[in-house]
């Protein structure tokens, strides 16, 4: 040990070699982290799954719903009644986005006053966008939502609360409406979801 | 260099030999009966040991548990239900590790208050604190990883909301929270990996925690409820804490007598009350998970209830619900900066005035009606009359969780500016035994 005195050192010889052995080394850690990381994404399985589904809605009575699963989500067809279209357009001023600004959800051709193809059916994914719960259907007026309820979505995790059209109310946790799906019709009794004919 | 070893441990035979090779001896002197603990520790100082006492429980019967379970989504509810009913005393391993997860915050709050009211975080104790938070965030993860693995609606839903919690993470959240998922929904690859986070990583890093926790402890030594540094009054002849006594025999068997009755409790929840009336293990747990229906009422277990309630009591802004995500983390990751918060010329509450015990009083008003909360729907007491201004329609629960939910933050945000304007007491300069 006593060859090695502090004058006898190569400082700058030593520090060149710790630099390159640290920047190597991270190099390394960097480059294996990527099969790593990647290991946890969506395997090829989980990206083949998710095909549209077709769905019967000839049997769905007025002022009723049915839940499809599409990739794995609750999709609902809901068929409204003339007095439940009504009572859309008075919700407009307490709701957060009544004219359907938020591009993303919903496709253009249900960018209107019911957010549906056919203005009774309505084609909603059934998760909350706050935070993913499936809100549950309030679909009857007052009740236990109180006396202006005109019935709608309510989210039994944070509490957002929906319309009829899936518009959601100012103040509720969920910061945008429920998305419509793409999706179309293959005759007048089934829809498909997860296909429409804009792609 | 070997007689200088038999000089510092004198033993003889066995101990000898493995002395020479390891310091046992030394290490048992260093750190039970020559480690000195301040004399007058209370019921507060109860909590570590008891800490641990419940993290071995809970390797234990994590393990065994594993012998059983199946961390497949078509199997994971079975397989629980198959430990319950067919495993032998599988009921009862199962409802130790599910007691024992409640248990392990209990007793991790109550330890977190003990530093909260005898300023344990303050110098030279920062770093001591800083692990002790790390390990309440590994805990926190472990109990959610843990709390998929039943695969009940409870599970499935839950996990779902605390991962989407990322997605709302501008710019980076939804590949983040898909990455987490490794699918686009919770499903079996989920479950699979959840139960590789709760049973080696997390398991590991708490147990790594926990000893640089003890090894800081053992560095700086315990704090005691005055707050007083025992290390400034040594004996001049031996170097001894004039009002330290030997952590053994005299903790160890003090502790004994704290774990005799924690363990009482422990029993009595486990055989009498395994699912504490849905707060430890919660009624839609016991049904299997489905990914198209959500419970009409989810919950989160008690313990992570106050954090929930601020989540959901922040409101969107700007179409994002980040702000209320951000708020939950800040909530718990606050805790952090306690050390330099705290501006007070003393540590512990006996020498602090009212105007910080007020403000203690009323984070614990506010953590337990935040947690109150977070178990209830937010239209448990209905809505504000439309004819009030401002607040009109909105949930009653909702408008009192954010006044906590701001009480819960001015604690913190406000403390270097009470806490220098409180008027103390003196601190004797030997510690008060009664």
């Amino acid at each position: 040990m006593a060859d090695y005195q502090d004058e006898k050192i190569d400082k700058k010889k030593r520090s060149f070699l710790i630099a390159a052995t640290t920047v190597t080394g991270a190099i390394g850690a960097g480059a294996i982290a990527v099969p790593f990381l990647s290991s946890m994404t969506p395997s090829e399985r989980a990206k083949a799954a998710g095909a549209p589904v077709e769905v019967d809605v000839s049997k769905i009575e007025a002022e009723a719903m049915i839940t499809a699963e599409w990739r794995g989500q609750p999709v609902w067809i809901i068929n409204r009644s003339e007095a439940m279209l009504a009572s859309l357009k008075k919700n407009d001023s307490s709701l957060a986005d009544p004219n359907l600004d938020v591009i993303s959800q919903q496709p253009d051709y249900c960018k209107n006053a019911t957010r549906s193809i056919k203005p009774n059916l309505i084609v909603l994914v059934g998760i909350c966008t706050h935070l993913g719960c499936s809100p549950t259907a309030k679909l009857q007026t007052k009740g236990d939502m109180g006396e202006n309820w005109s019935g709608g979505f309510f989210c039994p995790c944070h509490g957002s609360r929906f319309d009829l059209a899936g518009r959601v109310f100012k103040g509720s946790p969920a910061p945008i409406n429920l998305v419509v799906p793409p999706h179309k019709y293959i005759n007048d009794n089934t829809v498909l979801i997860g296909e429409d004919n804009t792609g | 260099m070997r007689a200088e070893l038999k000089n510092k441990n004198p033993s003889s035979g066995f101990v000898a030999w493995i002395d020479e090779r390891f310091p046992l001896s030394s290490l048992i002197t260093n750190h039970m009966t020559k480690y000195y603990a301040p004399k007058n520790f209370n019921f507060w100082y109860l909590f570590g040991a008891l800490a641990l006492v419940v993290l071995v429980v809970q390797l234990i019967t994590g393990l065994l548990l594993t012998m059983h379970y199946k961390p497949d989504a078509d199997l994971a509810f079975a397989s629980v239900e198959y430990i319950m009913r067919d495993v032998p005393y599988g009921w009862l391993i199962r409802y130790m590790h599910s007691t024992g997860a409640s248990m392990f915050f209990i007793v991790i709050y109550l330890h977190m208050f003990r530093a909260l009211i005898y300023g344990s975080y303050k110098s030279p104790r920062e770093l001591l604190f800083l692990f002790g938070v790390g390990i309440f965030f590994i805990l926190m993860a472990e109990a959610f990883f843990g709390y998929l693995l039943p695969w009940g609606q409870m599970s499935y839903w839950g996990a779902q909301v605390i991962i989407n919690l990322f997605s709302t993470i501008p710019f980076i959240g939804p590949d983040l929270s898909e990455w987490v998922r490794g699918d686009y929904l919770v499903s079996d690859a989920t479950l699979n990996r959840f139960f590789a986070f709760h049973v080696i990583a997390l398991p590991l890093a708490l147990v790594g925690l926990v000893f640089f926790h003890l090894v800081a402890l053992h560095e700086v030594g315990s704090n005691n409820p005055d707050g007083i540094e025992i290390k400034k009054n040594l004996d001049k002849k031996t170097g001894i804490p004039l009002d330290g006594i030997a952590f053994h025999p005299y903790y160890t068997v003090k502790d004994l007598v704290g774990l005799s009755v924690f363990l009482i409790v422990f029993a009595s929840i486990i055989f009498y009350l395994p699912e504490m009336g849905g707060y430890f293990l919660e009624a839609n747990n016991f049904i299997p998970a489905d990914p198209l229906k959500t419970p009409a009422h989810i919950a989160p277990v008690w313990y992570f209830t106050p954090y929930y309630s601020i989540l959901r009591a922040v409101p969107p802004i700007l179409n994002s619900q980040f702000p209320g995500v951000a708020a939950m983390g800040l909530a718990v990751l606050v805790f952090a900066f306690l050390p330099w918060l705290d501006k007070s010329n003393v540590k512990s509450i006996r020498y602090k005035g009212h105007i910080f015990k007020s403000w203690i009083a009323l984070f614990v008003v506010s953590f337990f009606t935040l947690g109150y909360l977070g178990t209830e729907p937010s239209n448990v007491w209905g809505q504000f009359s439309n004819a009030i201004p401002f607040i009109g329609g909105i949930d009653k629960a909702t408008v009192v969780a954010r006044i906590f939910t701001v009480t819960y933050f001015l604690f913190f945000v406000l403390m270097p500016y009470y806490s220098r304007k409180d008027i103390t007491k003196p601190v004797p300069s030997r510690v008060v035994y009664k």
